[in-house]
């Protein structure tokens, strides 16, 4: 008798969600675990984004930062420059400037960086904030307002400011990343108040909260992991908003990416070693279930989207 | 089964400031509620009462005892504070239950004391390296507990096996595997052996308004697993008494007529089971 091999078959299945306004981007829709196309059906592939910034990137360390020279100083030049030259699918603007203990540009000045920045590309744009509860709520409600139409992705709603950015991506029409710090509960928790509001829950994108290599990796992966297998095998609808793997912002920000070679000789070649850990990174996120990727340098962007080739 | 009374902890601030100002009143009056709703031992839970552990202990067993002609149930990991509770109880009300031994070697002396002083005694089946990981490791350790107890000459028939309920808020899958290490106790002896649980544990972290349905609901799928003893609010558990039939209903596949309570129990089964993910307002999905 012939071998048959066993098949698993889920009753759920992960919310597909285009972004974008001119050309568009399509990411999650599956019915089966991640790259499990011998099992059901993966309609998209996942879905990279550049990441640049509304202030120069002073703090990146030299591997990625190089790679940005002479067009990092203006968030628009570097826009474009990663829509044209690198291919960019999306772009995805942190507006780490507005943050109080940096630039603390005004709400007024990050709506318009993100005009400026929607009117010169016509890839999606994913639009962050610099991550402080407080400021967020204000800076995030005015670039939602500001990229009107554009269908664009706002975040980071938390459990300390969600009603208000989730009410700006509402009245403005965009895609929403909920985001909790690595729990799974927490997690849908949150995403169950943002739908209470009336938001859809098939605009919602889930951020576990990532963690790069070395640095808590297996916490990110073992609950992106139950939510994916909630969302499939629990059929939970809270569950199946696709996810997203904020990678870049984590991995550029550790020893590994930045010690120099005169220090540490053994590690072997800086820029080969941050590049390796943001592609390793990446990778072991979108196995666990990640549809939707934040990442930095384009070696490894490209080195990524081979790896996605493959597995599809 | 039985029920100890589980309101005189010292984690409630009111009882906290009664232990301090050595107050009476406040004490007798929950060990009165707790009885007269169905309690058959009280559970006194002093912490680890580092100072003045031994007079507080004997405070508290006499105290509760001056009103209430119930057994105590000494709760601290304090031993000196254990002994010195054991040597005033008064065994007329029943014999004392002494919480807890484990399998960690600094709580192998307890077993001293149960054995000298006649007592009962829970076997926390915890070790000194973490949290058991499934109703297995739980098994393993409750030999050890068991084969210990012997040893010490504390009859198997006084030993209260606990599997620790660990909170459905952080640790949902340990729901079922308590629920089994339940069962698998009571195999491991002739006649089985006995089992407690602190219950309220399972809601700890809970929205206020959710953890007595959790408490009720997790409390007689253990019930019906065989469990001996719960330390537990008396009151909740007469609620939960009186919706058994309707919970054992829903267990056995039957449609309630009421379909308000219908969604609540199965919903709240359904995260007991673990076919739900948990979340803090899973009664309103």
């Amino acid at each position: 008798m012939a071998f048959v091999a066993p098949k698993e078959t889920y009753s759920g299945k992960v919310f597909e969600v285009t972004i974008g306004a001119d050309k568009t981007a399509v990411f999650g829709g599956e019915n089966v675990l991640p790259f499990y196309s011998f099992e059901g059906n993966v309609p998209h592939k996942p879905v990279i984004a550049y990441e640049i910034q509304d202030v120069p990137p002073e703090d990146w360390p030299e591997t990625v930062k190089n790679v940005y020279e002479g067009v990092s100083g203006d968030p628009v030049t570097w826009a474009k420059y990663c829509q044209d030259k690198l291919n960019a699918q999306a772009i995805a603007l942190r507006l780490v400037g507005t943050h109080p203990d940096r630039e603390n540009r005004s709400s007024e000045d990050a709506a318009k960086t993100v005009k400026d920045v929607l009117s010169a590309i016509n890839v999606p744009l994913i639009i962050l904030g610099s991550n402080h509860i407080e400021k967020d709520s204000s800076v995030l409600v005015a670039v939602s307002e500001a990229a009107k139409g554009k269908n664009c992705i706002i975040g980071k709603a938390q459990e300390g400011n969600y009603k208000t950015i989730a009410a700006a991506a509402m009245a403005n029409n965009h895609k929403l990343i909920a985001m909790s710090e690595l729990d799974i509960n927490l997690s849908k928790q949150l995403n169950i108040l943002i739908t209470q509001m009336g938001f859809d829950k098939e605009r919602l994108i889930t951020d576990p909260m990532c963690s790069a290599l070395g640095y808590g990796l297996e916490y990110t992966y073992s609950v992106m992991e139950r939510i994916r297998l909630a969302a499939l095998a629990q059929n939970d609808a809270t569950m199946q908003p696709p996810m997203l793997a904020d990678v870049g912002m984590y991995v550029w920000k550790i020893k590994e990416t930045q010690a120099s070679e005169a220090d540490l000789p053994m590690w072997g070649s800086l820029k080969e070693r941050g590049i390796a850990w943001e592609t390793v990174t990446a990778g072991s996120l979108l196995i666990s279930g990640a549809e939707f990727l934040i990442m930095r340098h384009p070696e490894a962007i490209a080195a990524v989207e081979k790896f996605i080739e493959e597995l599809m | 089964m039985l029920i100890i009374g589980e309101k005189l902890s010292i984690i409630a601030k009111r009882v906290r400031e009664a232990m301090i100002k050595k107050d009476k009143g406040p004490i007798q009056e929950i060990a009165i509620r707790q009885w007269k709703e169905g309690s058959g031992m009280i559970d006194a839970n002093i912490g680890p009462a580092e100072d003045g552990g031994e007079e507080l202990m004997q405070w508290m067993v006499t105290t509760i005892q001056e009103v209430v002609p119930l057994p105590v149930c000494l709760d601290t990991t304090n031993y000196q504070a254990i002994e010195a509770g054991l040597r005033v109880h008064n065994n007329e009300w029943g014999r004392p239950l002494i919480n807890s031994t484990s399998n960690d070697p600094e709580r192998f002396p307890i077993l001293e004391l149960a054995a000298k002083y006649n007592s009962q005694v829970i076997g926390l089946t915890v070790g000194k390296g973490g949290l058991p990981a499934d109703a297995g490791e739980r098994a393993a350790i409750a030999a050890e507990i068991m084969a210990r107890a012997m040893e010490y000459g504390v009859p198997l028939e006084d030993i209260y096996l606990d599997p620790l309920v660990l909170q459905i808020a952080t640790s949902q899958d340990h729901a079922l595997k308590v629920i089994e290490a339940i069962k698998m106790f009571q195999e491991m002896n002739d006649p089985a052996m006995k089992t407690v649980v602190g219950l309220s544990n399972i809601s700890n972290g809970c929205p206020k308004h959710i953890r007595p349905i959790l408490n009720k609901y997790y409390f007689i799928m253990l019930m019906n697993a065989g469990l001996t003893a719960a330390i537990a609010d008396a009151h909740e558990m007469a609620e939960a008494m009186q919706e058994k039939k309707l919970i054992d209903d829903v267990l056995a596949g039957k449609t309630l007529a009421d379909a308000a309570k219908m969604t609540e129990i199965t919903k709240t089964l359904d995260v007991i089971m673990g076919k739900t993910l948990y979340a803090h307002s899973y009664l309103e999905m």
